[in-house]
């Protein structure tokens, strides 16, 4: 069967299809373009929307990075990477994020800032921020159609008054070209603003829920607020209002993830983007001290 | 030097892989593979749940894939749907007359007397539930024995053949709807080349019920049957056996038969309602239809079918008759990917549920404090 296959496993009417779903997506920002997903032959929610962006538009002069929570080396990232390598020969792929010209992400935009040559994919669990409020597409829709997003803003206000807080940690909803407010995908409220004037294209694939939608380079993409309570990203200062700094690169400006040394029973931090991580160690090795902004 | 969160994925993917494999040799040097043919005849409900669930009507490769997946059907579907994603639709056949089927059972629940006769065929549905102690140590010999002297004293007029509808007689009779002649020349829509927009047309829900998860589509046409829903079926007709599928011949464009396809048909008859085209009120009707021998399947499918059209016609007034909330609910596929997803690490996530929760728990004790 392998030497039948065809080049990025799906038929060429499957990847034509899901070509012009996402230049219908490029052309209305932020709006969910239905496309008639095909089963891919890994788990629906392991990354099959994004999956089938990445197949029916890589080429084989390509450089390809897959990343999963920021990981290169994480089995569904690792698992990704090895099947769009079976399939697509002559494709080169990186861990380097300036190194790649598509880039396949689960939940992390990379904290290195993206070029104009770039596209990022980034695979969707829900791509509609509606069904926090409204279970029924067919209402959903209407209200896309109608902006209105009057139920996602008194769901923000309750949070306020029951919590005074929003409670929305991450997939924070976001008005796209002043328009359509999509879910970014289950990235970090961190990574948001990174979709803002981004120079690369931003592509969002929900596999199991069939749609694909985009975010253009130099597009507006404002996360849903009040006048009077701003957007903020996760907090990441200690007891003392220090910011935190990675254990491994000593990086004081990136997203970190938190865990226990099994040894000391501390709560220590660490990059989550693997490759910064990788980045900063080496040239603060070179250059003791330097800032990484 | 580096630094990567989590090292050595390929190795450990590949573990998994090996390790799954060897359990299905676990059996040692006294087991013998299974043979694909084995599954496909011996485990002949287990395939067919597969064969209607994967989409694609291969039946070796549906015993390859639950093969493969050690009898899971959730993944063997799934290896089956996969693979179809790879392969372009060459034709399309014409709408195909289940009156031709090559009946291996047929039965009517609203009849007695129907024209041919009831045929119980191969049922389970009268088995006493009792463990049959003698399979634990069936010889060869008695498993050969089985199979010749079924044939042998099976007369030739009971051999299977084609029976008409149960429904034309009640049609004629003026208690159903008149068939829809129109919908029978719409284009049929096409699940697997447009996604689901709602509202969508009947043939859309039929044919995403015909490949849907046998366990979800049954959890859902119960809730109807015993209160959330008020369908009450009569089986008009069930029957399981040989579709013979025709193909306009390449040549000739004449219609030529390409081989049959073994499926499972069920149609239900439900209290009558009014019917605005009709001047007398009539019986309403309800169609289920899959791949192999699912009769659980049909049935729930053809109640499913019903109650979707009265949602569509006077509103949904419980899940079961809402469109969506059954047709984006039922699909094996679909559920099982995104329940085991949860497997997946979300460690990001959940570093930002982390900082809302702390957040809030900060601004909580500030408030208490005043």
């Amino acid at each position: 069967m392998s030497s039948a296959q065809n080049f990025g496993y799906l038929d060429e009417y499957a990847k034509k299809e899901v070509r012009r779903s996402a230049l219908k997506a490029v052309a209305i920002p932020g709006y969910q373009v239905p496309y008639s997903s095909r089963e891919m032959p890994m788990g629906r929610g392991f990354g099959t929307g994004g999956l089938q962006l990445t197949l029916s538009l890589i080429g084989p002069q390509e450089t390809l990075k897959v990343i999963d929570q920021g990981s290169d080396d994480s089995v569904n990232a690792v698992n990704l990477r090895s099947f769009i390598e079976m399939t697509c020969p002559g494709i080169d792929t990186t861990t380097k994020t300036a190194a790649a010209s598509l880039i396949q992400s689960r939940h992390r935009i990379p904290e290195q800032p993206l070029r104009e040559d770039q596209i990022i994919v980034l695979q969707v669990p829900y791509p509609d921020p509606l069904v926090l409020v409204e279970p029924s597409e067919d209402k959903r829709k209407q209200m896309h159609g109608e902006m209105d997003y009057s139920r996602l803003l008194v769901k923000l206000y309750e949070d306020m008054v029951r919590f005074d807080e929003i409670t929305i940690s991450h997939r924070y909803p976001t008005r796209i070209n002043g328009q359509y407010v999509l879910d970014p995908s289950p990235i970090p409220r961190w990574d948001v603003p990174k979709m803002n004037h981004a120079k690369a294209l931003i592509l969002f694939g929900a596999g199991r829920e069939k749609k694909i939608y985009a975010v253009p380079p130099y597009t507006d993409a404002e996360p849903l607020v009040f006048s009077d309570v701003p957007f903020r990203v996760e907090d990441f200062t200690d007891e003392a209002g220090n910011r935190r700094a990675c254990r491994i690169c000593g990086c004081r400006s990136s997203f970190l993830d938190e865990y226990n040394d099994s040894r000391t029973g501390e709560t220590v931090y660490q990059c989550s983007d693997a490759d910064w991580c990788q980045e900063f160690s080496q040239s603060s090795d070179l250059n003791r001290g330097g800032s990484h902004e | 030097m580096g630094y990567v969160a989590i090292k050595g994925g390929g190795r450990a993917i590949a573990g998994t892989k090996d390790v799954f494999d060897h359990l299905r040799t676990r059996q040692g040097e006294a087991g013998t593979p299974l043979n694909t043919d084995t599954i496909e005849q011996q485990l002949r409900l287990l395939h067919s749940r597969v064969l209607s669930e994967g989409g694609v009507y291969a039946p070796q490769l549906a015993s390859l894939a639950l093969k493969q997946a050690q009898g899971d059907t959730l993944e063997a579907a799934f290896i089956l749907r996969a693979y179809r994603s790879t392969q372009p639709r060459l034709t399309e056949t014409p709408l195909l007359d289940t009156t031709k089927m090559r009946l291996t059972r047929r039965i009517s629940a609203a009849f007695k007397d129907i024209p041919g006769g009831q045929m119980l065929g191969a049922t389970t549905d009268y088995h006493l539930r009792m463990l049959r102690m003698e399979l634990l140590k069936e010889s060869p010999e008695e498993f050969r024995r089985i199979s010749r002297d079924w044939f042998s004293s099976a007369a030739e007029s009971d051999l299977p053949d084609s029976f008409p509808k149960v429904l034309d007689g009640l049609r004629r009779q003026g208690l159903l709807p008149q068939p829809d002649v129109a919908a029978a020349e719409r284009e049929p829509f096409d699940i697997t080349r447009e996604p689901l927009i709602f509202p969508v047309p009947r043939s859309a829900a039929l044919a995403t019920m015909a490949r849907a998860e046998q366990g979800s589509l049954l959890a859902i046409a119960y809730s109807n049957m015993r209160g959330y829903g008020d369908v009450h079926p009569t089986v008009a007709e069930l029957r399981v056996g040989y579709l013979p599928v025709l193909l306009p011949h390449p040549i000739t464009g004449e219609l030529t038969e390409v081989g049959e396809v073994e499926m499972t048909e069920c149609e239900v008859i439900a209290m009558y309602e009014d019917n605005a085209d009709q001047s007398k009120a009539v019986f309403t009707l309800g169609y289920g239809a899959c791949y192999g021998h699912n009769e659980v399947k049909a049935i729930s499918m053809a109640i499913l079918d019903r109650a979707l059209q009265a949602g569509v016609k006077s509103g949904p007034r419980n899940p079961s008759e809402d469109p969506e909330f059954v047709l984006l609910h039922v699909d094996g596929i679909d559920s099982m990917g995104f329940c085991t997803h949860y497997k997946m690490p979300h460690y990001v996530t959940f570093q930002s549920d982390m900082d809302r929760l702390r957040t809030t728990q900060k601004k909580q004790t500030d408030k208490e404090q005043g």
